[in-house]
This record gives C-alpha cells, structure tokens and sequence, in this order.
C-alpha cells in the first residue's frame, strides 16, 4: 500500500543529463534537500513582499469589493436585478457555476489522478493546483446559493431534522449536486491541508520570529516527521487520492445531470457526463497554465516548474479539448441522426440563430485555436501558451453560455421563446468572483508554501536509498 | 527513571542519532530493529518507504478505519435517504414507488467517499496522536533540521534493552554526526 506512493525517480533523473536541459527536466540540476527547502520557504518567511503582490491583490481586492457590492444590491433587491427571466431562468448564475467547478478539477486531476499515476512532474505544480480548487469551488458555490433568490435559507438544501417536517428530494439532480460539490469542497479541503502538515512543520522550524513560528506551529499540530506518522501518512494520502479520484469524475458527472436528465432538446443528451469531465479537466489545466506561467516567473520558480510541466500540460490540455471536440460532434450528429424535430431544430438555432457569434467564437477558442498546441514549438512558448491558456478559459465558459442558453431560450413552442441578455449586474458578480479567486490566491502564495516542500525532496536522487537489503 | 526516585530531575527520553543521508539512518534503522530495539523511531524530512519496511512500520491500520468510515457513510447515506423518501415524506408522484433506488445511489455514493475521507484523516491523525504539542524529541539539539535535509534516529530511554553505553556505542558504530541525550 505504502509502496505505491512513494515517489520512484523520474524516468531521467535530472542529474544524468549533466547540463541543465531544462526541456526534460522536472528539477533544475544541483539542488539539493537543503536548497529546496529555502528556496521555497523564503517565499512565505523572509523574502521581501514584492511590490507586484501588493498592486495585484490591490486589484484582486477591490473587485471583491465589487462582488460584495452586487451582492449586496441582490439582497436589497431580489434576483430581479440579473438578466434571468423565462424562458431563461438559469442564465449567468449556472453558466458560472459549471465554469468555476470545472476549473476546479484539474487541481483534483493533478493531485490524486496524477500520484495514482505515479506521473512525478505533478510534484511541483500539485499544491496550488489544489488551492485553486478549493478558491474555485468557493466561487462556484457563490452562484447557486445567491440563485436561491434567499440565501439566508441555502441550509434548507441539506436533509436535517426541521419543525416544517421536509426532506429533500433525493430523486432530482439538484439535490444530488448539493452532495457532490459539498463532498468535493469539504474532501478538496482535507487533501489539501493533509499534504500541508508536513509542510507547516517546515516553516514552524524555519520560522524567524515567535509569532510566525506560533502560527505555523498550531497548523502543523506538531508534525515532527517520525516515520510511524509518516508511514500513516502516507497510507491516509494514498487513500485520500483514491477516494478523491472516483470523487472528481462524479463531481461534473452529477453537474452535467442537473441538464441531461431534463428533457430539454440541447440538454438531454447522454454523451454530456463525459464530455462535461472532459471539458471539467480542459478547463482546469488551461487555468492552471494561466496561473503558473506568471508565477514561476514572478517568482523564479523556473527551477522547479520547467519547460517540461508546461509541455505536459499543453498536451493534456490538448488530449481533453479533442475530447471536448469529439462531444461537439456527437451533439451535432445526433441532433441529425436521431431525427427529432426539436433536437435538429436546436442544433440549427445554435448554428445560425441569434446567439450564432457565440456559437462561433466557441469553435474558433476551444477548438480551432488549441490545434496549435501540436506544434512542440508552441508548447515551448511560454507568451503564447500562456495566450492559448487564456483563450481556453473563455472557450470553456462560452461553452456553458451556449449550453445553457441556446437551449432554453427556444424550447419546443414558438409562443415561449425569448432572449435572455445579462445585466451589468451578472457581469459585476462574475468579474468580483474572479476578483475573489485571485485574492484568495495571492493570499495563498503569501502565506503558504506553493509548492510541496517534501515532496519536491522526494524528487532528488539523495532521497532513494541505495542498498536495502543487507540483513 | 522510575517515577519514585525524584519527580523533579529531568528524566531521559533516549539517545538520538543525527544522520546526514537516508541511507545511514536506513542502515541503522534496520540494524536496531534486528538486536531487538522495539520502543524507537526515526524522524525524517520526507516519508522514506524503505525505512517504513526497514523497522516495521509499513503495517499500519488506516486502511481499515478508511473502510469502517467508507461503510458506515454507505449505510448511513442510503439509509437516510430511505426513510426520508419512504417513511418520514413519502411522495406519490403518480405512483412511481418511494423506494426508488437507482435515484439514491448518487449521493450515496457522495457520502461513501465523504465519510471514508473523514476517516482517513481523522483516523490517521488520531492514530498518530496529533496534534501533539509538545513532544521530547524536539529537544534534540538542531531538530529542525529534521523538516530539512537532517535524519535522526530515536532510541528511547523505556525500551527494555535500553542501556546508556552500550546503545550509544551502538548508535555510534553508524558514523552518525552526533549521538546525544535527550530529555523529557
């Protein structure tokens, strides 16, 4: 069991090729235990706050300000203020819902997919991979809890013993959704702080002055690294992977259910849980592109997150955005073959009807555009990967734009179509959720070691012990 | 060390030995395990496999609390679901039966791996008796190098075979950087 996790050397260690070849390496040559521990502690413990950090997260905070402000004025006011109304009744709320869940993925992908794997370059990119998640997740959650139209009652989603005598309805989807994402949110929380602890304990030890070593002391709840702990350890995170594995495939899986098993032409579609997982995982690791190339930049990280993590990335992001072409395809040949009225009608509509530029753009940004990412030359770009990363992201979210509206907006009688336009209040809700991510992010980076600092030892050759058996 | 003698002098916790490399600390991790040293343990920045084997702590019974977790959220999850739908609001929705199970399975599903999540690390926490705050081991001299690059080895006072020559000379046949005695 404890063998499985145990990180065995990668397939070419950086030390044989000598010089630096940074294309192949995991881990830049010459570091040493020592060395990746500082390196990655300064971060947090002694090293200057650069003044980047502060004029990002200014601008990070003052969009959370925007975010509590339409917040704020949707209490007052009601879900009236955002451009949903029937036909359209999930509008800006769903469509970011799914965005920001699905990106959350791929720091589930990296973390427990990737070590089951034993795919060792997830080593330097899992921890805030993992942070993401959880921020993203916090923020999909926003949009279904403020759809309610009364937040305040969101608990009324949970089955608890109540003086109105209710139970959920266990048989809809949208119950099933409040148990997957509060699984996921509450199991991507635990992964995370577990492969903290050890961590922690580092930055207790390296703290410079009693009030850091005080806080990270308590975090650490007094790790001290003995090998009966970590041999648990071990076996705990190993099992948290597996569970967390099955749990991340259910998690869009139950997402894409809240559509498929409605009878919408556009949504009752049983291609839609894998091609939802797909497009989940496509997502996540454009996302995470977009946040580690500007930070192992900012930071000089180059040393650990090499040109061979954005390499493997792209052509992760690669492999699922065919995936995801492959679900558009089946969409559109099944809209034909089935031979339904409605279902080739809805296919039409999104081809050519009024919502065609966005129709279109998606084709061009989540399909056409990442091609690019054939060419080894364009993955070896770090500007232009980066560039393609960002077109990903907005590919990604104008696909929940054209599944969630195009759909609903004409259904099967003329008489009840309608458009469905958002207002600057949608609009301000979902740029404060990004303000939101990217604060809780800088506060992450701030705070807490980005990068796994045992695990990143585990990587050097020094750490495999030679001669095990002599008894 | 027995608590009789005077409960104020500061009692020994053990020998600890200061490696440099994975391998020594493995070497002599093994090496006590076999002349019959049973109340030690060995700290280490990185979970080190071979030394989990070394001295036999690759057994370990957080799987099975992962699964007692795992089966009481199965249980617990359908269950609730089941008396909610069938017994405590029962809804006929034309006709359709109130056991309908396949519908259950989703967040049945969703509470096997909540629970057996929970367990894994509250049961490994637990196991490992942490958080501990305090512990005697941190007095060994340049410690916090063990969430570094530094390895030690652990022979505590309590252990039957422990004798204050003998196993520091034990210790010291592994070249370590430093064998020293360690308080409570």
């Amino acid at each position: 069991m404890a063998s499985a996790s145990h990180p065995h050397p990668p397939a070419d260690p950086p030390a044989s090729k000598g010089a630096a070849t940074p294309e192949s390496a995991f881990i830049a040559p010459g570091h040493t235990f020592g060395t990746i521990t500082d390196k990655i502690s300064a971060i947090v413990l002694t090293r200057r706050t650069p003044v980047g950090w502060l004029l990002g997260f200014a601008i990070a905070f003052g969009l959370v300000m925007l975010f509590l402000m339409a917040v704020t004025w949707l209490l007052l006011k009601g879900t009236g203020i955002w451009g949903v109304n029937i036909p359209v009744g999930w509008g800006f709320a769903i469509i970011n819902f799914v965005w920001w869940i699905g990106i959350g993925h791929a720091g589930t992908l990296i973390s427990a997919i990737l070590l089951l794997l034993h795919q060792h370059w997830r080593t330097s990119i899992n921890r805030f991979a993992e942070a993401m998640t959880l921020f993203a997740v916090a923020c999909a959650g926003m949009f279904p809890i403020l759809h309610t139209g009364r937040p305040w009652l969101a608990y009324w989603l949970l089955p608890y013993p109540n003086s109105m005598g209710l139970w959920p309805q266990f048989r809809s989807p949208l119950i099933w959704d409040v148990f997957a994402v509060t699984t996921y949110a509450t199991v991507s929380a635990l992964f995370w702080f577990v492969g903290l602890v050890p961590d922690l304990a580092t930055l207790r030890d390296r703290a410079t002055s009693r009030a850091t070593r005080t806080i990270y002391g308590v975090l650490a709840l007094g790790w001290r690294g003995s090998a009966r702990h970590w041999a648990r350890y071990e076996s705990a995170y190993l099992l948290l992977a597996g569970l967390a594995t099955p749990l991340v495939l259910s998690v869009h899986t139950v997402v894409s259910f809240d559509f498929a098993i409605s009878v919408l032409p556009g949504w009752h579609t049983t291609i839609f849980p894998p091609y939802f997982v797909a497009g989940a995982i496509y997502s996540g690791f454009a996302m995470v592109l977009t946040l580690a190339i500007p930070i192992r930049a900012a930071y000089g990280l180059k040393d650990f997150i090499t040109l061979r993590h954005l390499d493997n990335m792209a052509k992760v992001m690669l492999a699922t955005g065919l995936i995801v072409a492959y679900g558009y395809a089946m969409e559109a040949f099944i809209a034909w073959y089935s031979g339904n009225f409605f279902e080739r009608f809805m296919y039409w509509n999104r081809l050519t009807g009024p919502y065609w530029p966005v129709f279109w753009a998606l084709i061009a940004t989540n399909i056409v555009i990442p091609q690019l990412l054939w060419l080894k030359k364009v993955r070896l770009n770090v500007p232009l990967l980066f560039g393609i990363a960002l077109v990903i992201n907005t590919g990604m979210w104008l696909e929940r734009f054209v599944i969630v509206v195009t759909s609903l907006h004409r259904d099967f009688l003329p008489s009840s179509w309608g458009m469905y336009y958002p207002t600057m209040w949608d609009w301000f809700t979902y740029v404060g959720t990004i303000g939101l991510f990217v604060a809780m992010l800088f506060l992450f980076i701030r705070f807490l070691p980005m990068i796994s600092i045992f695990e990143m030892r585990t990587l050097l050759p020094e750490s495999k012990v030679k001669d095990s058996a002599h008894a | 060390m027995s608590h009789a003698e005077d409960p104020h002098a500061p009692r020994l916790h053990g020998l600890v030995a200061e490696f440099d490399s994975p391998d020594a600390l493995v070497a002599a991790g093994r090496r006590a395990v076999q002349e019959g040293y049973r109340e030690l343990d060995a700290y280490t920045p990185f979970p080190i496999e071979a030394l989990h084997e070394a001295m036999g702590f690759d057994r370990t019974r957080v799987p099975l609390v992962v699964l007692i977790g795992a089966i009481i959220g199965a249980v617990a999850g359908y269950g609730l679901q089941y008396w909610a739908s069938t017994i405590a609001y029962p809804l006929n929705v034309g006709g359709r039966p109130l056991h309908s199970w396949p519908a259950f399975i989703v967040p049945t599903f969703e509470t096997t791996v909540l629970f057996a999540a929970l367990a894994a690390v509250f049961g490994m926490l637990a196991l490992n008796r942490l958080p501990q705050p305090y512990h005697p081991i941190f007095n060994t001299p340049r410690f916090a190098l063990a969430s570094r690059d530094r390895f030690f080895l652990a022979i505590e006072a309590r252990d039957p075979k422990f004798d204050l020559v003998a196993t520091r000379r034990f210790l010291e046949s592994f070249n370590p950087r430093e064998v020293t005695e360690v308080e409570e």
